[in-house]
């Protein structure tokens, strides 16, 4: 399968940039950056800290450029991302795998929910044109532009808080012990389910404009003439003949979208204080704290490109041009 | 957050022969939602230069009447500095507006640049230019953002600009990419290579032209993208708390915990702002698109369905 | 004589109201059971409307203004397809009038191998068949076109455009339909491969007898091919005449026209005299008949009234001034 093995390449050289930029990304900083650091850290910074970040910074001077590349790609495979800052002494790979997990679960759930859901509709609204689906656009089009984390605040606004339907913040009840028991669990869920539902809300809508103009240009080609005059059923021909083809466009988008669903998902973690990846990149934020910035860019950013396989795996199995000659 | 229409397999206009361009244009401003995104994108053009001169107050300036409801003194209430949040949306305009534009125009330049020619260009060069892209589309780019403007610290909204319009471009230059290679075939183009037109005129006077709906579309986009961008960067507290912004807004909103006073007029406005340019920008992007693919216009004939044609006496 | 399929007035527009384009202007056509009607026209002439609106085929902004299309089937009563109900419809299209589309990429379902398009309408027909009979039925389609059986799991893609052809000609016999409409099938095939198409069609409806109408532009073709020949300009029928009839003795200007466009294989050489000018603007056509401008015997009545269509002889129709009585 050439088109397998290319997008693998693809991906690997992608990884491979991904590192090389944030290998680079500090030592491209204009300026003395170490010094402005611990100015704006004031003192908060102890000397182990200090010698980290300089060779963070790429300004030891004991090494060359090379020797640092290499060493950091080693210290890499080894899983070592070097230590936060926030969470000192604990390394970022530590910080990053508690976390995971709940952003993994928010973002896994809300993408596949979304896209299924925003699918299904977008056939239905390309389908039957007339009166319902076209006013059905202006209204996704809204919802589609309103920001996931300010919908998350107007959610928590109305439906959360003391006395609320749902939980304001957090992943889980203050005093339940993280465990696998169905008590964690069922106050995990709870505390998920509105800010999966903002997310949901909002992104739904995005695929439903996307599969809807799709169908509506697939509807157009001939072979669904050629399944009219063949007598199929109405259904069949929609799901069997278009949606099928409608859908392909959108599932190699859906890939590309990852990176700015996994954007927005963070906003929304801020928002409700969840206990993932990008509330953790919040507060990485507020505490300069760069290794835990660059550990999570990459993180994600590998995690993205595994997600990509998966859709292009997807993609493979749904559109035989891509398959090897018979 | 607002997901572009995906366009992998870009529908190709017909050429447009230059006479008649006129006539075309003003069609195209027919198409009611092309009109009314743009007047909603003018009235935000409108109050992004404006805006610091009807705002009634200085949005920096403290008050007394701290986290106040909405009135008659405040339209929109006030924050927890008792500054005036009217003025804070209003003056904060020029900043997401300007952001967005640049980071638009940065972003569609280099687009244009790299997506035509990595389109036009075959074999190698074009590969790799388009590789390069590829790998920009792959990397959450917001991360990225966010990574570089924290780490250059406080950025005035140019360096904003400029950074997000650096890592968006190459969504545009895909698109750009892929039109470029179903043109590139068409009769005229072979036409004017033929006759040994050179590379540039080809590129500027043939393929140009007949990109420039896809063009408007990306750039659309683009800085819709931008938009959010900036007030995610400035809702995150990276880019500067000093300079207004919607995002800003939203900062202080929730460091103050306004949801926990119940302070809902302080964070609704901000948010709503957004909404409403995101939709106006969309609805320019429907107009765009229809005008492109006139199937996706809203169907004249009443009872119109694919397989079964309406019967309709006379 | 009888016939299977019977047009009367016909009427077909794009879109609705100020906006309107009239392609088929009050067409009547018949075609008889067990004949080949051959339906002649330029791009433009309304002869593909004709043969999708024929069936509620027509893609939007399509719109059926007017007339019937009575289809007479073996047993039962004279059906106007034009108002049966959908499910009717459906149970008709194909079973009893196929068509063959041209056979380009974009007819086949890109994502479904031939099997799967050869079966579903058979699944979709014929509800008590089993998966093994429709497939062994998709392999004796395939024979009967010329494929292989090894072609059944192959996708679209991967067949060659004559291969294609065959398959939309082997997917249109799938439910032995009385009628079969063929709207350009060998255009976009080199000429030895229209020659074996077209002997296999020939082949096919002496063994299965059923009735063709066969859509092109290509005169010449259709002069080898058919046994009566109707010609369409500006969306009317122009002439009709059984197809040596017609060869020998066009009535209409157009018509000599477009016969005098090709050279003859065998005959004496002469000269190609063709038609000038282009086929005529739909949303802007000229007044009384809508070839006068281009028309080298036009006379007084042409560019005034419209002529009608009427029989000069027994088996002939014309819209001519030049042939009214």
């Amino acid at each position: 399968m050439s088109f397998l093995v290319r997008r693998l390449a693809f991906y690997l050289f992608t990884a491979w940039a991904a590192v090389t930029i944030n290998f680079a990304l500090p030592r491209l900083m204009p300026g003395d950056p170490v010094q402005s650091l611990i100015a704006r850290a004031q003192g908060q910074l102890n000397t182990d800290a200090v010698a980290s970040l300089y060779i963070l910074f790429g300004l030891d001077k004991q090494t060359s450029v090379w020797e640092q590349y290499f060493g950091y790609l080693g210290r890499l495979l080894h899983g070592d991302l070097g230590l936060s800052f926030a969470f000192f002494p604990t390394p970022v790979a530590e910080v990053i795998g508690d976390s995971l997990p709940w952003t993994l679960a928010l973002v896994g759930f809300t993408t596949v929910a979304a896209f299924l859901l925003g699918t299904g509709l977008g056939v239905l609204a390309g389908w039957r044109r007339g009166s319902w689906a076209d006013l059905l656009l202006p209204v996704t089009t809204f919802l589609a532009s309103i920001p996931y984390f300010w919908l998350g605040l107007i959610a928590i606004a109305v439906l959360a808080g003391p006395g609320g339907l749902f939980p304001a913040s957090g992943g889980f009840d203050p005093g339940v012990v993280p465990s696998w028991d169905w008590a964690f669990i069922g106050s995990a869920v709870r505390h998920t389910l509105l800010p999966a539902a903002t997310i949901l809300v909002t992104s739904m809508s995005g695929w439903v404009i996307s599969m809807r103009n799709m169908m509506v240009t697939v509807a157009a080609e001939d072979y669904i003439t050629v399944a009219h005059a063949k007598g199929l059923s109405e259904r069949r021909v929609m799901l069997s003949y278009a949606a099928r083809n409608a859908l392909l466009p959108n599932v190699s988008g859906f890939a590309l979208q990852l990176g700015l669903i996994v954007g927005g998902t963070f906003l929304v973690e801020i928002v409700f204080s969840y206990p993932g990846v990008g509330f953790q990149l919040f507060q990485a934020v507020g505490a300069k704290d760069y290794p835990l910035l660059q550990g999570i860019f990459l993180v994600i950013t590998l995690t993205v490109l595994a997600a990509n396989l998966l859709a292009d795996l997807v993609y493979v199995a749904l559109d035989p041009r891509t398959r090897k000659e018979g | 957050m607002a997901l572009p229409t995906v366009d992998i397999t870009p529908v190709v206009a017909d050429p447009v022969a230059p006479p008649g361009r006129g006539r075309r244009r003003f069609r195209f401003l027919a198409n009611g939602k092309a009109l009314t995104g743009l007047c909603i994108l003018g009235a935000y053009v409108l109050f992004a230069v404006i805006g610091p001169w009807v705002a009634p107050y200085d949005p920096s300036a403290r008050g007394d009447e701290l986290v106040a409801g909405p009135s008659a003194r405040h339209w929109f209430g006030t924050t927890h500095l008792g500054q005036d949040i009217l003025s804070q949306v209003l003056v904060g305009t020029r900043s997401v507006m300007l952001v967005g534009l640049v980071a638009g125009i940065v972003a569609t330049v280099l687009a244009v640049l790299f997506g035509v020619t990595s389109g036009y260009l075959t074999g190698v060069v074009g590969e790799i230019l388009s590789a390069l892209a590829n790998v920009f589309l792959v990397i959450p780019v917001l991360l990225l953002v966010i990574i570089i403007a924290s780490i250059l610290g406080d950025a005035d909204d140019l360096t904003i600009a400029l950074v997000i319009g650096a890592t968006a471009w190459p969504w545009s230059a895909r698109v750009l990419r892929a039109q470029t290679l179903s043109l590139r075939r068409r009769d005229y183009v072979e036409a004017a290579r033929a006759t040994g037109e050179p590379t540039w005129r080809i590129l500027g006077f043939e393929l140009l032209p007949n990109l420039t709906a896809v063009i408007a579309a990306r750039f659309v986009d683009t800085v819709i993208f931008a938009v959010l961008a900036e007030i995610a960067l400035a809702f995150i507290g990276v880019s500067g708390v000093s300079d207004w912004n919607w995002g800003t807004i939203l900062f202080w909103a929730q460091s103050q915990q306004a949801l926990a006073q119940g302070a809902w007029w302080w964070f609704v406005p901000a948010g709503l702002a957004i909404a409403v340019l995101g939709t106006g920008l969309a609805l320019l992007n429907f107009g765009i698109d229809e005008f492109v693919n006139p199937r996706l216009r809203s169907v004249s004939v009443p009872g119109a369905r694919v397989g079964l044609t309406p019967v309709v006496p006379e | 004589m009888t016939p299977v399929l019977e047009i009367r007035g016909l009427t077909v527009d794009y879109g609705v109201g100020a906006e309107s384009v009239r392609a088929v202007r009050a067409v009547d056509l018949t075609l008889n059971r067990g004949e080949v009607l051959g339906l002649a026209g330029e791009s433009g002439s309304g002869k593909s409307t004709l043969a999708y609106a024929m069936l509620r085929l027509l893609s939007p902004p399509g719109v059926i203004r007017g007339g019937s299309v009575v289809y007479h089937p073996v047993d039962g009563g004279p059906v106007d397809v034009l108002t049966v109900s959908p499910a009717e419809l459906r149970l008709l299209r194909w079973a009893e009038v196929a068509i063959v589309f041209q056979g380009a990429m974009n007819s086949l379902n890109p994502v479904h191998t031939v099997a799967a398009q050869l079966t579903d309408v058979i699944a979709a027909h014929e509800p008590g068949s089993t998966a093994t009979g429709r497939r062994a039925r998709a392999r004796e389609l395939l024979e009967l076109v010329g494929i292989t059986a090894d072609r059944l799991d192959a996708y679209p893609h991967q067949l060659s455009g004559g291969m294609r052809q065959r398959v939309m000609i082997a997917m249109a016999l799938a439910l032995e339909p009385r009628v079969v409409i063929m709207d350009e099938p060998t255009t976009a095939l080199d000429v030895v491969m229209q020659r074996q198409i077209l002997a296999q069609l020939v082949a096919l409806r002496e063994r299965i007898g059923f009735s063709v109408l066969f859509i092109t532009h290509d005169l010449s073709l259709l002069v080898e091919f058919s046994d009566r020949i109707a010609i369409m300009y500006g969306g009317r029928i122009v002439e009709a005449a059984p197809a040596a009839t017609l060869y020998r003795d066009a009535l209409h200007p157009y018509t000599a026209g477009l016969l005098g466009s090709f050279p003859a294989l065998h005959g004496p050489r002469r000269e190609l005299t063709g038609i000038p000018g282009s086929p005529p603007d739909l949303r802007a056509m000229p007044t009384g008949c809508a070839f006068h401008p281009r028309c080298p015997r036009a006379f007084d009545p042409c560019g005034v009234t419209s002529p009608a269509l009427t029989a000069p002889s027994e088996g002939r129709s014309v819209a001519c001034w030049l042939h009214e009585n």
